[in-house]
Order: C-alpha cells, then structure tokens, then sequence
C-alpha cells in the first residue's frame, strides 16, 4: 500500500515536470519567464561543477546553521526553565500565543542598522523566527511528561539539571523534534528571506541578483537548489521523528 | 526498638484544593511502626488515602502534622536514601531499552561498569526478562513493563520497597503469579515491603500482617497478622486460614466502602 503511494507520489511530480517541458518547449511559456526543466538540471549540474556558487552556498548553510544551533539551545533550555518558573511562563504567554502573527522580518533594516550589513542580522532574523517555535514545543512536551516519571526522578534523587537531561527532556523528545523540524524551517526561511531584502552574499541574495538581470540559467537552478535541500533534510527529520515514535509505541 | 525501620506517630495530611479554595482532610491520624523485613500490606477502599500514606513514607510529600522516622531519622524535603517505590502506573522510560531502564538508577552511583552489569543481569534474571534486555517497553505488555520497574528499583537494593497497587492493572492469574514473584524477591533481598492494595486476596496472601484502612479521611482501623511461613507462595490460598482472614478483612472494609460509596447500598434489604 505504502509502495503505491509512493509511486502515485512519483507519477504527480513526473507529470508536473513533463507538463511544464512541454509548456516550455512548444513556446506557451516563453524562455525570458522560465527555462525547460531539463535546461534548468542542466544548469544546476553545470553551476555545481563549476563551484562558482559554492561560497553563496556555503555562506548560506553556515549562517542557517548557526542561526538553527542558536534557536535550539536557547530555545530548549529556555523552555525547560519557563516550565520550572510558572509566574514568568504565565506573563510571557501571550506572546507566544501571536508571535507568529509578527513579520519578523520588519526588524531587518533596524538590525542592520545596528549590527551593520554582515552575517549577523540574518542569522538573528532566522533565530528569531526559529526559537519561540522551540520554546513553545519543548514547553507542550514538557507539560505531557506523565506524573510518575517526575516522582521516580525523586525517588532516585536526581538534582534538578540531571532531572531535566535524564528524565523530562528525553521524556518530551518526540514534541522537542517537531520543534526541531519547524525550526529547520523557519532558519532557512530567515537567511534566505533576508539574503533576498538585503546583504552581501548567500543564495537568496545570488537568486535575487541574477532576477534583476534576466539571468533564468541561475535564477531557476538556485531554486532548484533550495527546494531539493530543504525536502532532503525534511525527510531525514522526518524519519528520526518517525523512529521515536515508532520505538515508543506512539504509531 | 532497633529494628523498627519506619515510625509514624499522629500524621496527617490535608490538601488545600478547588474553587474556592478548601481544606480536604486526606489522611490521618495515624500511628504506624513497621519492623525491618516485614512484609506489610495496606488494604482500603478507594479514594481513602492510601497513596498518600505511601508518598509520605517515601518523602514524596510532606505531612500536615505528625513525623515520620526511617531508621531513626526524620525524613525531609526530599525521599532518603533507600527507599525504593514502585508506582501504580507504567514508570518505565519508554526511549530506554530494558536493559538501560534497569541501570537508569546506578549510572551516578559508585558502582563500576562490571559490577553494574552484573547487579542489572541478576535483576533482569529474577524478574524473568533475561532474554528482553534489548526490546524497548513498547514492545513489552504490562505485567512486563512493571517487573522492569521492579528490577529498575531492586538494583539499587533498597532497604524499603514501597509499592503502589503495582499489579493492579494485571489480570488474576497474571497477579498471583507476580505475587509468589514478589514473595521471592522479599526473601532473597531481605528488604522490608510496603504494599498497597485494594485486594484483599492479594494482602492476605502475601503479607505478614495487614492494616485496614477506613474511608477518607484515611486512618489504620485495623491490623491483621497472617502468621504465614517465610517460605511461602500462592498456594496458600488453599489454606483454611486464608478464608478466615480474608473474611476478618472484609468484615471491616466492608463498613469503610460503604461509607466511601454511599449509604444506600448498605442500607439495601
């Protein structure tokens, strides 16, 4: 059954990618709005070889990266203290509640303004769009770790912090995934998002330099690129979260 | 008395709780020695405190009123040195393999790698999941997660075993099968056992002597001293001994969970 699935799954995107080969090469789509997708491979396999994307690439990773590793550990630790400290939880509640109704990337041009036009700001715009979505998992994860694990953590005399390591975080994992994968995501919207307003490099930068000079042969293999990186690593997220669950009998 | 291991004299707990606050009397008084290496059952109705009796001595909680002593020392805010419980509901970590929930305890203790696994083996060998080291508890049904809890606490060799309707959610035969378990592993660790219930079949079988708790607030109306032999299983239930006490039981629970239930059905031609 799950085969099938697959292969329908298959058939959908081989028929989108046909569709619009065809659409392309009979001249319904003219070749100043897009390139044939067979172009397009083409001229990703070329841009990969020739490296001369390589350092936006790199720059991109990095700062996603960074920006994702920050949003973790500020987030998770963040969120197990906020679930020790109730009054604080309870006064910053409402804003989780509408963080996410907040264009973070309104504060860009001030936080250029202030850090100047480098890394930094991009990776604060993606961290902040990543960490409240950790705080907030991490805190429902928290809240479901069942009663009899906390007072077995006392039983065996576990100190607050190792409570936390060996008890209720791994206990709240599966929620703390799915913040992690939300995370991923918003990181790379952050960097890119903000390569592509304004900065000095990086891939959403590149996209929008070649947009603004009608250069399709990089526009579209940069898209290209992006999408396939973020449903690479969204698919190996996605297993691990599956395996938790899976060794805990949750599906 | 030197061999007095747990002493409670006029505890009480009340909980403050609802809307608007009100003060709810759980517990007490009540007054309580149990020898080192007995085995000690507490029967009651439901609802009646019980657990709360049990997260007392286990310094779970604290008190209202009264002191509690284990070994001669009062316990405070968090539970001494041990003292192992084993919980009424599946405390097994379910992102650790049998093996790993088993050592869950040890791993900040002295203990070195090699005497570790030995304690974990031998536990794993009483409880009769040897050959589950590796599975996770998903995998395993009920009546196996709790003997990993049960191992998880006998490998750090408590001197007191609390435990809390540990078989309450297994079938019968299930039950009595864990009861002569738990009767070995009484004998074999020579640690004094605590056990809650609401089975009387299950208090008289395996204990040395039994309190009857009443209806809330909770307080001991009655002790009961089997007079079993150490060496003993579940067979006894054919003994004629185990009808009469379990009638003497029942005789006084019986009032209790009337009391907790309501008076109609009592008061029933």
């Amino acid at each position: 059954m799950i085969n099938r699935l697959i292969v329908y799954r298959a058939l959908v995107i081989g028929a989108v990618i046909a569709l619009l080969e065809v659409l392309c090469l009979t001249g319904v789509i003219d070749k100043i709005t897009m390139q044939p997708p067979h172009q397009i491979a083409r001229d990703l396999y070329r841009m990969l070889v020739s490296g001369r994307m390589n350092g936006a690439i790199l720059k991109t990773l990095n700062n996603t990266l960074l920006a994702l590793l920050l949003a973790l550990g500020v987030g998770i630790i963040a969120g197990a203290l906020l679930h020790r400290w109730r009054g604080v939880r309870d006064t910053l509640d409402p804003l989780f509640a509408t963080y996410y109704a907040v264009p973070v990337f309104a504060f860009y041009p001030f936080f250029i303004v202030v850090f100047g036009l480098g890394d930094v700001p991009q990776i604060l715009i993606a961290f902040m769009l990543g960490v409240v979505a950790m705080i907030v998992n991490t805190l429902n994860g928290l809240d479901r770790v069942p009663a009899v694990l906390l007072k077995t953590a006392r039983i065996m005399r576990l100190s607050p912090v190792d409570t936390a390591r060996r008890v209720t975080l791994p206990a709240a994992g599966p929620y703390i995934v799915t913040g992690i994968k939300l995370a991923v995501a918003y990181a790379f919207i952050g960097v890119i998002g903000s390569e592509f307003i304004m900065s000095r490099g990086g891939i959403g930068y590149e996209i929008s330099f070649a947009y603004l000079n009608f250069d399709n042969a990089t526009m579209y293999p940069l898209i290209v690129l992006i999408l396939l990186a973020s449903i690479v690593i969204n698919a190996f997220l996605s297993r691990w979260e599956q395996r938790l669950l899976v060794r805990r009998g949750m599906r | 008395m030197a061999d007095e291991q747990v002493r409670l004299r006029a505890v009480d707990k009340v909980f403050v709780t609802g809307h608007p606050p009100a003060p709810l009397h759980a517990l007490g008084p009540v007054d309580l020695d149990i020898k080192r290496g007995e085995f000690f059952a507490v029967v009651g109705p439901s609802g009646c405190g019980k657990s709360t009796l049990l997260e007392l001595i286990a310094g779970l909680s604290r008190p209202t009123q009264g002191t509690i002593e284990f070994e001669g020392r009062p316990i405070g805010n968090e539970p001494p040195d041990g003292i192992g419980v084993v919980f009424q509901d599946d405390a097994s970590l379910p992102w650790l393999n049998v093996s790993d929930n088993v050592a869950f305890g040890l791993r900040r203790s002295s203990l070195g790698g090699a005497e570790r696994d030995e304690r974990v083996r031998n536990a794993l060998t009483l409880v009769g999941l040897s050959e589950f080291a590796t599975a996770y508890p998903a995998q395993l049904s009920g009546g196996m997660r709790q003997r990993v809890c049960i191992a998880r606490t006998l490998v750090m060799k408590p001197r007191l075993i609390l435990l809390d309707e540990p078989f309450g959610a297994l079938d019968q035969q299930t039950r009595l099968l864990m009861g002569d378990e738990l009767l070995r592993l009484w004998r074999q660790t020579e640690a004094t056992v605590f056990l809650i219930t609401h089975a009387l079949d299950e208090a008289t079988m395996l204990a040395d002597r039994i309190a009857v708790m009443s209806a809330r607030p909770g307080r001991l109306v009655d002790f009961v001293e089997t007079h079993w032999p150490r060496d003993r299983d579940s067979r006894i239930i054919q003994d004629s001994e185990f009808g009469a006490i379990t009638a003497r039981l029942w005789k006084t629970l019986r009032e209790e969970s009337i009391k907790t239930i309501g008076q109609k059905i009592g008061a029933a031609p």
